[in-house]
């Protein structure tokens, strides 16, 4: 009897510790979102039903996996942060030289039993790794240090780069600059680099007809990215390809009006009008049924997570905690952003889907590790203050 | 890097607390970056759905409705009682996109697995894809029984860009009667596409795809097609209809009801048995045509849905000439059925007298030729009135002569010959009215635009440049035997709009009355009826129980230069054609017509006997066994 009380104690006491490490405005902040994002997905998927039986399954699996980061404390996140990232850059090496090609892309490495995409893994092991050498290196930070974490991020960047995967190297590009810029990069370095960025986007705005002009050639970019670019710049120029995508995202976010057309009513996405319509353009199918109201919620939802997350940042108590909170939290902003910008016709179609909204096992597990990584280091926290 | 070292900045004001409110600054930094970049994104947001929100509801509207044509019912077209002579019938079609086909031929070929695709099948569908607009939906196969219709559905996924559908076609359940009036239907090729435009009338035709191509079909078009109704229906990216969101609905075509007494028809063009040749009959007291008969004649059906190579050589390198239509188009000399006209003519000008009589020697030599009569030895003593019963020549030689060409052209112009007589059908040629003007229009060299006085001589006979449409013949005699009244000829009798029985009447009103005294009319009239009792018509008119008017006539094909004419040594297409000009009841007509047989020889053995055959099931509704016999007397000579 004795025995069995002690292991029903012993039970209850990890379960106790298990919740304990679970940040409870952020379960509240992520809940909200997949909430709207099961009811927005039962509508896009209104003509597969099982794909939505498979988006209730990726939930599952990635909130399990949330809840298991969020047991491993930082100090060890920081011994796994080198293995982590010199496996995630030998995968690569590997999908470059025996990769699969599949849509004009090599982003696929098949290990045996299943295809695996090993650029997913480096959006979490790039900050990691940049945050435990910045940490390693914390008392005496020198310009070497700098371009040493440059060197970091450029070698799975331009591999992933190379497959090619603009998305994915935006994102793992973006959780890079944000370790380096939290790390202390100079104002002096990041201002000019913001300010070049800004002139060359308005220069690419204003002369973006020359620049599309048949048969100029930007270098550095292939083919088909200069087309997104122009694309973004006057869809009508290609009604039937890619500039069908942002027209018809654009028609069903302006006539969902302020209060939209009522779930499940949405007539650019019911009729197929609306492309990619549960996966990278379900904004465009939450925003025509749901209308501004809905994307403003939907921008709420998004500002309190960041929000969270930055202050689980600016409270953790060791840099490497401080750093990978800060770029985790930054790195949800990109991915709503570059995903919302695209879809309403301000950045070029790149394939950055909708943060915990868009349909796809893969990009929700990487989200909910980086959501566990924050749990992880704000149960540290806790902990910490209670002893 | 000149001025300040970042590193040692760092490394010398390095301490925990201090590291601290630069991360947290930054924090900040981010968090204000965040809220602009977010509030760009708003910005983004109320300009496209508050402020741009009309534009962008009336683009999702237009992408999800679409406006598709409901093709109208055509009308129909029946016979003066009633009797249909075209209608429409629905039948499954499998059409294939060929813009939304990647490769047609082995989508062909495996179609053909799933339903019967023959060999002119696909030559007919290669044609169409030749005239028509590319986006077209074009059949490869029409009237598809139920069972394949059932076999493709169950495939229809395999087969993107291929449909079936239930479309109308027109029938002529009368097979080829009167198959030169009602002409036929065929697919809209480019042409037509610009006639369509140039009419104004693309709306209409959007959801038709088949358009009359002669005859009555066309001549009727705007009447017979109606008005193309509208379905609104909600589409998807696809071009997929979901469902109807409204309707408008077609209104069926106007219903054509014919002059034509299609019994009268199927009579005449069963009394030509294999013979070929044309008649035209008309009541002479409406110009409403009652049988116009061209034979051989063709099954119009067969262009219903496109006819194949095959078919249409068969028909158009026939040496019997099918399509042409003999009795509008073709235009022969008149030959004897000429002769009461230029009597008429002689009596208004004064230029004989009926009591003036001329000594017939069986010739009449001018200029030194010499031109024969038919009976050897001559008529003796000729007046006006033998000389129509007995149809001699030379009194007609003699008269021509005096009277001269531009006074015999004058005269018969006002009967409609040489001009179209504006039938509501197209391909009415106008024949050949001769006069020195005529010649000089249609000749270049100097001397062949002369007219020689020689040339007036056998014009008296109606031979010679003469040449006229079996129609002109018929609206003569008609208009003849309606004492100068004359009327358009026309096929139909009205339109009717059939939902609500409005009618529209065609030519009521008479267009001209020739300036004929009544009792030249009468001595005229009186020569006929005598033909058919005592002079060329007599033998085919024997026994009749009804008084009837007519004149026999032969026209020459091949001259036999001063040697007399032995029908059976002349070859049977260089035969004389055999001409016959009537009307009934002799008193009151209600019937005028103009036979004639190609290659038949004599009017009073080939022609006339058709005629008989006509009146008779006409006034007395008694219909023939067979194909009208030959008399065979042509000694009298016409």
């Amino acid at each position: 009897m004795q025995l069995t009380a002690n292991k029903w104690l012993r039970a209850r006491s990890a379960v106790v510790s298990v919740l304990s490490s679970l940040d409870v405005p952020l379960l509240l902040i992520t809940g909200a979102l997949l909430g709207v994002a099961t009811l927005v997905m039962a509508s896009a998927t209104a003509d597969f039903d099982y794909r939505f039986d498979a988006h209730l399954v990726n939930l599952a699996v990635a909130l399990s996996v949330m809840v298991v980061v969020a047991q491993i404390p930082p100090l060890r996140l920081m011994q796994l942060a080198l293995p982590v990232y010199l496996i995630g850059v030998l995968l690569l090496v590997g999908v470059e030289m025996f990769g699969e090609v599949s849509k004009g892309a090599q982003r696929w490495l098949n290990i045996g039993f299943t295809r695996i995409q090993p650029s997913e893994m480096l959006k979490i092991a790039v900050p990691m790794m940049l945050a435990w050498y910045f940490h390693r290196h914390e008392s005496q930070l020198r310009v070497r240090d700098f371009l040493v974490a440059l060197l970091i991020l450029a070698v799975p960047l331009l591999l992933i780069f190379h497959q090619p995967d603009l998305g994915t190297a935006i994102l793992v590009l973006a959780a890079g600059m944000f370790v380096i810029f939290f790390a202390g990069l100079s104002w002096k370095l990041i201002i000019p680099v913001l300010v070049v960025g800004v002139v060359a986007i308005a220069t690419v705005a204003a002369e973006g007809d020359a620049l599309c002009a048949e048969g100029v050639s930007w270098p550095g970019f292939k083919d088909y990215q200069r087309q997104r670019v122009c694309t973004l710049l006057d869809p009508t120029t290609d009604p039937r390809g890619s500039g069908f995508h942002i027209i018809q995202s654009s028609i069903a976010i302006g006539s969902g009006g302020v209060f939209g057309k009522g779930w499940k009513e949405g007539t650019q996405t019911h009729l197929e009008f609306v492309p990619e319509r549960h996966t990278d353009f379900i904004f465009a199918v939450m925003a025509e049924e749901f209308g501004l109201a809905g994307a403003v919620v939907l921008l709420v939802l998004y500002i309190a997570l960041i929000g969270r997350g930055l202050m689980i940042a600016a409270n953790a108590r060791m840099l490497f905690s401080r750093l990978l909170a800060g770029a985790v939290s930054l790195s949800c902003f990109t991915y709503a952003f570059v995903n919302m910008g695209m879809v309403t016709g301000v950045l070029p179609v790149v394939g950055v889907p909708l943060p915990f909204v868009s349909y796809g096992g893969t990009a929700l597990v990487t989200l909910c590790i980086g959501l566990g990584l924050l749990m992880s280091i704000e149960a540290q926290r806790r902990r910490r203050r209670e002893r | 890097m000149p001025g300040r070292d970042p590193s040692r900045h760092m490394t010398d004001l390095y301490s925990p607390e201090i590291q601290l409110t630069r991360f947290r600054r930054r924090v900040l930094f981010a968090a204000a970056l965040v809220l602009v970049a977010f509030g760009l994104l708003l910005a983004r947001f109320v300009w496209l759905q508050v402020v741009m929100h009309d534009y962008y509801r009336t683009r999702a509207e237009d992408n999800r409705i679409a406006l598709l044509p409901v093709a109208p019912n055509r009308g129909l077209i029946v016979d003066r009682n009633g009797e249909v002579l075209a209608r429409n019938y629905s039948a499954y079609t499998l059409e294939i996109k060929p813009s939304r086909v990647a490769d047609l031929e082995q989508t062909i070929n495996d179609l053909a697995k799933l339903v019967n695709i023959e060999g002119r099948d696909r030559r007919r569908f290669r044609k169409l894809m030749d005239e028509s607009r590319n986006f077209d939906s074009l059949p490869i196969r029409t009237r598809l029984t139920d069972e394949e219709v059932a076999r493709f559905i169950a495939q229809r996924y395999r087969f993107p860009g291929v449909e079936v559908r239930a479309r109308l076609f027109r029938q002529y359940p009368q097979i080829e009667l009167g198959a030169h009036i009602l002409g036929y239907m065929g697919r809209i090729n480019r042409r037509d596409a610009e006639r369509i435009e140039e009419a104004g009338s693309v709306d209409n035709y959007r959801g038709t795809d088949h358009i009359g191509k002669s005859g009555l079909e066309q001549s009727y078009e705007s009447d017979l097609h109606g008005l193309t109704g509208y379905e609104q229906v909600e589409v998807t990216a696809a071009g997929r209809a979901v469902r109807v969101l409204s309707r408008t609905p077609p209104q069926q075509g106007n219903n054509l009801r014919l002059t034509l007494d299609a019994g009268l028809q199927r009579i005449v063009e069963q009394a030509f048995g294999d013979r070929r040749g044309a008649l035209v009959a008309i009541e002479p007291s409406s110009g409403g045509v009652l049988a116009l008969v061209s034979k051989p004649t063709f099954d119009p059906n067969l262009f219903v849905d496109g006819i194949d190579t095959a078919s249409w050589d068969a028909l158009n390198n026939s040496p019997d000439h099918p399509l042409l239509n003999r009795a509008i188009y073709s235009a022969y000399p008149p030959g004897s059925t000429f002769k009461p006209f230029m009597a008429l003519g002689a009596l208004t000008t004064g230029k004989r007298t009926p009591e003036q009589a001329i000594a017939d020697p069986g010739h009449f030599d001018f200029g030194g030729h010499r031109f024969r009569d038919d009976k050897k030895g001559g008529h003796g003593m000729v007046d006006m009135h033998k000389s129509i019963v007995v149809s001699c020549d030379t009194y007609y030689y003699k008269l021509a002569t005096e009277w001269g060409i531009d006074g015999i052209a004058n005269f018969m112009s006002q009967f409609g010959f040489g001009s179209r007589s504006g039938i509501d059908i197209n391909g009415e040629s106008s024949g050949i009215l001769p006069s020195p003007a005529w010649k000089k229009k249609r000749f270049r060299k100097p001397e062949q635009q002369r007219w020689y006085a020689g040339e007036t001589v056998s014009i008296g006979i109606g031979q010679g440049y003469n040449s006229y449409t079996l129609l002109q013949l018929a609206q003569a005699t008609a208009t003849l035997a309606n004492d100068g009244v004359m009327f358009r000829p026309h096929l139909v009798k009205y339109v009717v709009n059939p939902r609500t029985g409005a009618r529209r009447a065609i030519e009521p009103q008479p267009i001209r009355t020739l300036d004929l005294k009544q009792e030249h009319i009468d001595i005229i009239k009186r020569a006929l009826v005598d033909v058919n009792k005592t002079g060329t018509g007599a033998r085919a008119f024997a026994g009749a129980p009804y008084e009837s008017a007519g004149k026999t006539g032969t026209a020459q094909l091949y001259s036999l230069k001063g040697a007399e004419y032995k029908e059976a040594h002349v070859a049977e297409r260089l035969r004389d054609h055999a001409l016959f000009i009537a009307y009934a009841p002799a008193d009151k007509p209600t019937i005028a017509l103009a036979v004639l047989v190609e290659n038949g020889g004599f009017g009073s053995q080939a022609a006339a006997p058709i005629a008989r055959q006509v009146f008779d099931y006409y006034l007395l509704g008694s219909t023939p066994a067979g194909p009208a016999p030959e008399v065979t007397n042509a000694a009298d000579g016409e």
